[in-house]
């Protein structure tokens, strides 16, 4: 434990980052397949290894470490620098990146192990890629390197949403989440811009200096914050720009587990989490986040329970979870919303790949048409009750502490409509989360999944194989370690939270699985009732609240009515004016054509008169 | 008689020459035209001859005699040569210069 934090940090960062150029230059490794997976999680491991070590010796109570390399050299110092930032904060997420990066890599190898050989090479070599720039957007010291890194994400996320390039969904899944991230980046873009403008670094640190010493002018921060909330939002998938995540699910499984539900979808939460202070100085800008957050969690919840798609639920889950996080932040305690990011990425990370081994041994994403599989799969159906359980906030879970926190921050911070916001929330995550273990693992009165869909030909469904079975323990006694750690060993908050609140808490979620519980297991409550009592909203959430269409609507009316006018203003403005000027050389050439008679005796007048011309020019001059 | 009568006499010439070169339709003619205005700078030369009292004027004159009756000679040619291919001899009807 004596080497230094930032040393260790940088192994971690460099390993994945070798990994990948070594899949990537070394052509027979990658077409290899197993090979260059066991070089790739063999990478991981190491740097999950450095990044436990970084953490250990990492106490809370240290300065932030930094190594940097000028980047873009100026005369005094550098405009630019990459490097290193490690603290308290960083490499805490960054043991939660690496260690679930390492386990969906250790899963994949389960779960992709019928892909063809340069599939899977490919596959790990955009995951390497994925862990090395995700740990480079955590690590970040300043604003470019940041930016260059959520880049580096958003484009392994594009290629592995898009990982079954032929399947056409896919690929336009892959191309939607790009564009609407690239949405919100462009704010990120120029709100790093304008600050820069505004205070001359893009440095973490130094902009900590100066925001602590009140040299920010807050006159057009406002303006910049937003900016950059933008590029969260489109990140994090934050109202309206979420469209983007469940579409995203068209990806292999792990993969969802590690890009769209515990790291980089969270780079948003973690970039807030990052400029806390900046934020702190616009208020106004707080109050959208806040807003925006509980608006996105209770629409999102609401969205979750009409799903049929497993993966389609846990994503809107996802999303809802991210608004809890950004209404946190918003309320001023950045704190408890990072706290909810790191047990979230545990527990959402334990979902997704526990939803994987279901779909890989059912071949069905439909949990309707599961049911019963907790005799077949047990062990899965173990972690994933733990994984439900953390997300509805059961005491003893991840979830439970971290979306108390959140509960009471946003309460602390006097934002009463979102508090309740959130806490319906809560109760409907409860209720969805429920409806898909009873439908998918119990229910045994409805029919078996069907034979023709076992994805392996190799009998009914049953548990995955150790390799995928190991991660998902793993992740589950990690939900469980966080859960109990938390609730015993219970974290001072920086703000006052009511008595009353962990009571409200935990009986809002017994509500929801017992509503649920209700509904879908002792059939006490008609489905079919319980779905007309909320007719229409029902319908609206089936149809995405029409988010999607209003996009439509709006890239039909905006966007190609611009684009008609600037057809328009380029065939009949810019064109013609280059027609303009053609035409007239023509009819220049034309006159002038004239002049060239072929005779010779008109040559001799123009010789002359320019003789006489010239005669007199000279005499005048005299 | 000083040297301006003659120098008004080689310009009227001159002019003479060049009028017509220009408006003369039939080749011939605008060969005599270019005689004439050869002619001219003849009798300049030989004027400033004589009146600066320097032989060389007068052998350039010779010269340039000579070289006029090569000249006509093979003007006249090309003129024969172009009726002979035009079936004309009117200047305005040749306007092979043109592109």
């Amino acid at each position: 434990m004596s080497a230094a934090p930032d040393l260790l940090v940088l192994t971690a960062l460099l390993l994945p980052a070798g990994a990948f150029l070594l899949l990537a230059v070394v052509t027979p490794l990658r077409r290899s397949g197993r090979l260059g997976a066991l070089v790739s999680v063999a990478a991981m491991l190491a740097s999950f290894a450095a990044a436990v070590m970084a953490w250990r010796a990492f106490g809370a109570a240290e300065e932030p470490i930094t190594r940097l390399w000028t980047w873009l050299p100026q005369q005094q110092s550098a405009l630019a620098s990459v490097g290193v930032l490690a603290d308290e904060q960083s490499t805490v997420m960054l043991l939660l990146v690496t260690l679930v990066a390492l386990l969906v890599q250790v899963y994949s190898l389960g779960y992709l192990a019928d892909e063809p050989a340069p599939a899977l090479g490919r596959y790990y070599m955009y995951q390497s890629l994925f862990a090395f720039s995700m740990m480079g957007l955590v690590l970040a010291p300043n604003f470019l390197q940041l930016f260059v890194c959520w880049e580096l994400v958003g484009v392994c996320s594009y290629l592995l949403i898009g990982f079954w390039y032929r399947k056409a969904s896919a690929a336009r899944a892959a191309v939607k989440a790009f564009w609407t991230t690239k949405l919100g980046d462009v704010g990120l873009l120029i709100g790093i811009v304008l600050l820069w403008r505004l205070t001359g670094t893009f440095d973490f640190a130094e902009l900590k200096t100066l925001a602590t010493a009140g040299t920010i002018p807050v006159a057009g921060l406002g303006v910049i914050t937003f900016c950059v909330y933008l590029g969260a939002a489109g990140k994090s998938a934050q109202f309206p720009l979420h469209i983007w995540l469940p579409d995203a699910m068209e990806g292999p499984t792990p993969v969802s587990a590690l890009i769209h539900a515990a790291t980089m979808v969270t780079a948003g939460v973690y970039l807030l989490t990052r400029t806390a202070f900046l934020f702190a100085l616009t208020p106004d800008v707080l109050h959208i986040v806040a807003w925006v957050g509980a608006f996105t969690a209770l629409m999102a919840a609401v969205l979750a329970c009409v799903q049929s798609d497993i993966k389609r639920v846990l994503a809107y889950s996802t999303v809802s979870q991210l608004g809890y996080m950004m209404t946190a932040i918003g309320a001023g305690f950045a704190s408890a919303g990072f706290l909810h990011l790191l047990t979230h990425g545990i527990f959402k990370a334990l979902l997704f790949l526990g939803a994987g081994a279901v779909i890989h041994a059912v071949g069905t994403n439909d949990i309707t048409r599961m049911g019963g599989l907790a005799k077949r799969m047990p062990q899965t159906a173990i972690v994933f009750i733990i994984g439900t359980l953390s997300l509805a906030g059961i005491p003893l879970f991840a979830g439970f502490a971290s979306k108390e926190e959140v509960l009471g921050a946003v309460w602390a911070g006097g934002l009463t409509v979102p508090f309740f916001m959130l806490l319906t929330g809560a109760f409907l995550t409860a209720f969805y989360m429920l409806r898909v273990v009873i439908l998918a693992f119990y229910g045994s009165d409805r029919p078996p999944a069907p034979v023709e869909h076992d994805a392996h030909g190799h009998g009914p469904a049953h548990d995955a194989p150790a390799v995928m079975t190991l991660p998902l323990w793993v992740l589950a006694l990690a939900a469980m370690a966080i859960g109990i750690y938390f609730t015993l060993h219970h974290v001072e908050p920086e703000f006052v939270s009511p008595a009353w609140l962990t009571p409200v808490a935990v009986s809002v979620a017994t509500a929801g699985i017992l509503l649920a519980w209700l509904t879908y297991q002792r059939r006490t409550i008609n489905e079919e009732q319980l779905a007309s009592m909320f007719g229409p909203i029902r319908r609206a959430a089936l149809a995405g609240f029409w988010v999607d269409d209003a996009f439509l609507f709006v890239y039909r009316l905006g966007v190609l009515a611009f684009s008609k006018v600037i057809g328009w203003t380029d065939r009949y403005l810019v064109d013609g004016v280059v027609n303009a000027v053609s035409a007239w050389t023509v009819m220049a050439g034309g006159g002038l054509r004239r002049v060239q008679t072929g005779r010779v005796q008109d040559y001799v007048v123009g010789v002359a008169v320019g003789v006489i011309l010239l005669l007199w020019w000279l005499g005048g001059a005299q | 008689m000083g040297l301006q009568a003659y120098l008004i006499l080689s310009a009227v010439i001159f002019s003479i020459g060049l009028f017509g070169v220009m408006t003369r339709r039939n080749t011939v003619g605008i060969l005599l035209g270019i005689e004439l205005m050869l002619n001219a700078v003849n009798i300049n030369l030989v004027a400033f001859a004589r009146f600066n009292a320097d032989v060389a004027g007068m052998v350039l004159t010779v010269f340039a005699i000579c070289i006029t009756v090569a000249e006509v000679s093979l003007g006249l040619a090309l003129v024969i040569l172009l009726f002979r291919t035009r079936r004309t001899a009117l200047a305005d009807h040749i306007d092979w210069l043109k592109g």
